[in-house]
């Protein structure tokens, strides 16, 4: 069976990270990019899906050259090939769903695996997305994923309030990956060294067909505002009277 | 980091380092209080390959230079020193006689088992009576029709209670000792004759086990000998001397742990109303420390990189071994000083570093040695 899994190059989630001083974005000198984690749990369910029912997995990640970083990292991980889709103009979550659907369309995988969401932006949009353009089955925010004997159906856990939610989806389908999935597998010296050795294929948006034309822009980014010092109060009393008078919650 | 290091090891040292984060860290404290390292921990060591990435890659290992290997290295010093030693043996000084030495039938069979960790090996030459002076050995080796039958006692030697094979250097001529009658060989575990002694219970090091190695008439094949006859003394130099730079890179990759410790007690920790940073004597401790670590690096990038071009190191790892545990000795201790009451405390891990780190200045040769050989080396002819 053939997995496809998406991965995003995002700053490392542990950067202080500093805004660029017109408000656009991010500074990036000397911040350090990595897999987003969440792709990184999709990486590493597909591999195990791999590993108990045989096949192939594929990454894709969209972006200029660097990005190549992050696929190399996922092959060290255990991923047999990587397409790296270039493109360096600006892009949102709508966009990144309809290249990824042409990917999808070229591959035709079993299984297509992303990320909840990008710990840069948060959007958490683009699976959703992709499923309803390829008109495909979704269970998003995994927790658990098995896929039956016959490979024609997935059995997805998610978690929800109070419980566990568990759907069936037919195949092909688009699974997202939550936080608790798995634990990624760190990457060996020995497939580190493997990995350099596996193809990744360069397309470019337009030989894929796609489209891009981004309906949000980002116009500001601003920091979130400075926390002022708490106070200690003396009693109950006086802890009521702040909560009524002062926030104004009671 | 160093420009000089390839990327596959700098990618590789992102996931040590996130091991050691993640995985390590969090089980540290267990580590010291049951002397073992949990086998998830050295399952996930092994899936990683960290056992074999000095071995030949012909051998299953990954075969890193010495540059990338000593990087590697300090990333994983940075949790528990125990950590760090079941898995140097098999990388330094337990393949690497083998792997130099070794016929072609010694090779395929030991290193593919070194190299996955499925062996952990042990190097048995420390002696009651011989320690930086290896001539003085007493261990004997004696040629019979049937073998080597060795007789003796090792002691300080680490990872003796698991280990599945030793390269134990003995007497074979008393007459010539250092000058040829020195040998090495490979004994498997269980050999008939070779018992394991005391444990010993140590200042530091929890969970790094050393013990006494006794050989009671204790056979080994012929097929057992490594290397000629009469080489084990130069054997046994050659390895010493990467062993003293992993040595180096462990103290560092403590040190730096022990001053991001430091910077960070200094920036929360208020006294007069104003974190302890901002008074002087915290910040030449800092300054100190950072500087003296910064040249310890160099020291250890520049030396390993000139054994990996194939110059001989004898030196200048002595200086590099010398200067870089004598300066994360002085980082702990000031680190340990910076923190005041609470650097006493065992909760705040620095007295484990403390008297971990303190190993460092003996084992792999004595500071003393250390300037004994250098010093040697500038007065000669």
């Amino acid at each position: 069976m053939k997995i496809l899994v998406t991965i995003k190059r995002v700053s490392d989630p542990e950067a202080k990270l500093k805004i660029r001083p017109d408000g656009t974005g991010i500074q990036t000198e000397g911040v350090k990019f990595v897999v987003n984690p969440f792709d990184e749990i999709a990486v590493e369910e597909a591999l195990r899906i791999k590993e108990k029912h045989t096949g192939e997995v594929v990454v894709v990640s969209i972006g200029d050259k660097v990005v190549t970083e992050q696929i190399r990292a996922a092959l060290a991980m255990g991923v047999d090939r990587g397409i790296f889709v270039n493109y360096t103009g600006s892009y949102d979550s709508y966009d990144v769903a309809g290249i990824l659907a042409k990917v999808v369309e070229q591959e035709q995988p079993d299984i297509i695996i992303l990320g909840k969401q990008a710990v840069d932006d948060d959007m958490g949009q683009a699976g959703f997305m992709l499923a309803e353009m390829l008109g495909y089955p979704q269970a998003a925010f995994a927790s658990k994923v098995e896929i039956s004997d016959d490979k024609k159906t997935a059995k997805v856990t998610r978690e929800i309030d109070g419980g566990l939610e568990t759907k069936e989806v037919g195949l092909p389908c688009i699974i997202t990956a939550d936080l608790r999935l798995n634990t990624p597998r760190y990457a060996s010296l020995p497939n580190i060294m493997k990995a350099k050795q596996k193809p990744v294929k360069e397309v470019t948006v337009d030989a894929l067909g796609a489209v891009v034309k981004p309906h949000v822009t980002i116009k500001k980014l601003t920091e979130p505002p400075k926390r002022k010092g708490g106070v200690k109060v003396e009693s109950v009393q006086d802890l009521v009277g702040k909560l009524k008078n002062e926030a104004k919650v009671l | 980091m160093d420009e000089r290091i390839t990327q596959d090891a700098r990618h590789f040292i992102d996931s040590v380092s996130r091991f050691v984060k993640d995985e390590c860290m969090p089980v540290e404290d267990s580590i010291e209080e049951t002397g073992r390292l949990p086998e998830a921990l050295v399952r996930t060591m092994r899936d990683m390959g960290l056992f074999g990435l000095r071995i030949p890659s012909e051998y299953g290992g990954a075969g890193m230079n010495l540059l990338d290997y000593c990087y590697v290295l300090k990333e994983l010093s940075k949790s528990h020193d125990a950590i760090r030693a079941i898995m140097s043996v098999n990388n330094g000084i337990g393949s690497m006689a083998i792997v130099n030495e070794g016929t072609e039938e010694q090779k395929r069979h030991y290193l593919p088992l070194l190299a996955s960790g499925e062996y952990i090996a042990s190097f048995a030459l420390t002696e009651p009576g011989a320690g930086s002076d290896a001539s003085a050995l007493t261990t004997m080796a004696e040629r019979t029709e049937k073998g080597w039958v060795l007789n003796g006692m090792k002691h300080f030697i680490t990872n003796a209670p698991i280990a599945d094979i030793f390269t134990v250097i003995a007497l074979t001529d008393k007459e010539k000792r250092a000058k040829g009658g020195i040998s090495a060989f490979l004994v498997d575990k269980g050999s008939r004759g070779l018992r394991i002694g005391n444990v010993h219970s140590t200042m530091g090091g929890k969970g790094w086990l050393q013990a006494e190695v006794i050989f009671e008439d204790c056979l080994v094949p012929d097929a057992g000998l490594l290397g000629m006859p009469g080489s084990g003394f130069r054997i046994a130099m050659k390895t010493l001397n990467e062993g003293r730079l992993s040595a180096a890179a462990s103290a560092i990759g403590i040190g730096e742990r022990l001053l991001s410790m430091g910077v960070e007690y200094a920036k929360l920790r208020k006294q007069f109303g104003k974190p302890i940073a901002e008074f002087e004597a915290i910040q030449w401790m800092l300054a100190d420390s950072a500087t003296e670590l910064y040249a310890a690096d160099r020291m250890l990038a520049d030396t390993a990189s000139r054994f990996d071009h194939g110059e001989d190191i004898r030196t200048h790892s002595s200086m590099t071994k010398l200067f870089a545990t004598e300066a994360a000795f002085r980082v702990a201790d000031r680190v340990l000083q910076l923190h005041g009451g609470m650097g006493f405390m065992k909760e705040t891990k620095i007295e484990r570093l403390f008297r971990d780190i303190r190993a460092y200045r003996i084992f792999e040769g004595t500071s003393e040695i250390q300037r004994f050989m250098i010093a040697r080396e500038l007065l000669k002819d």
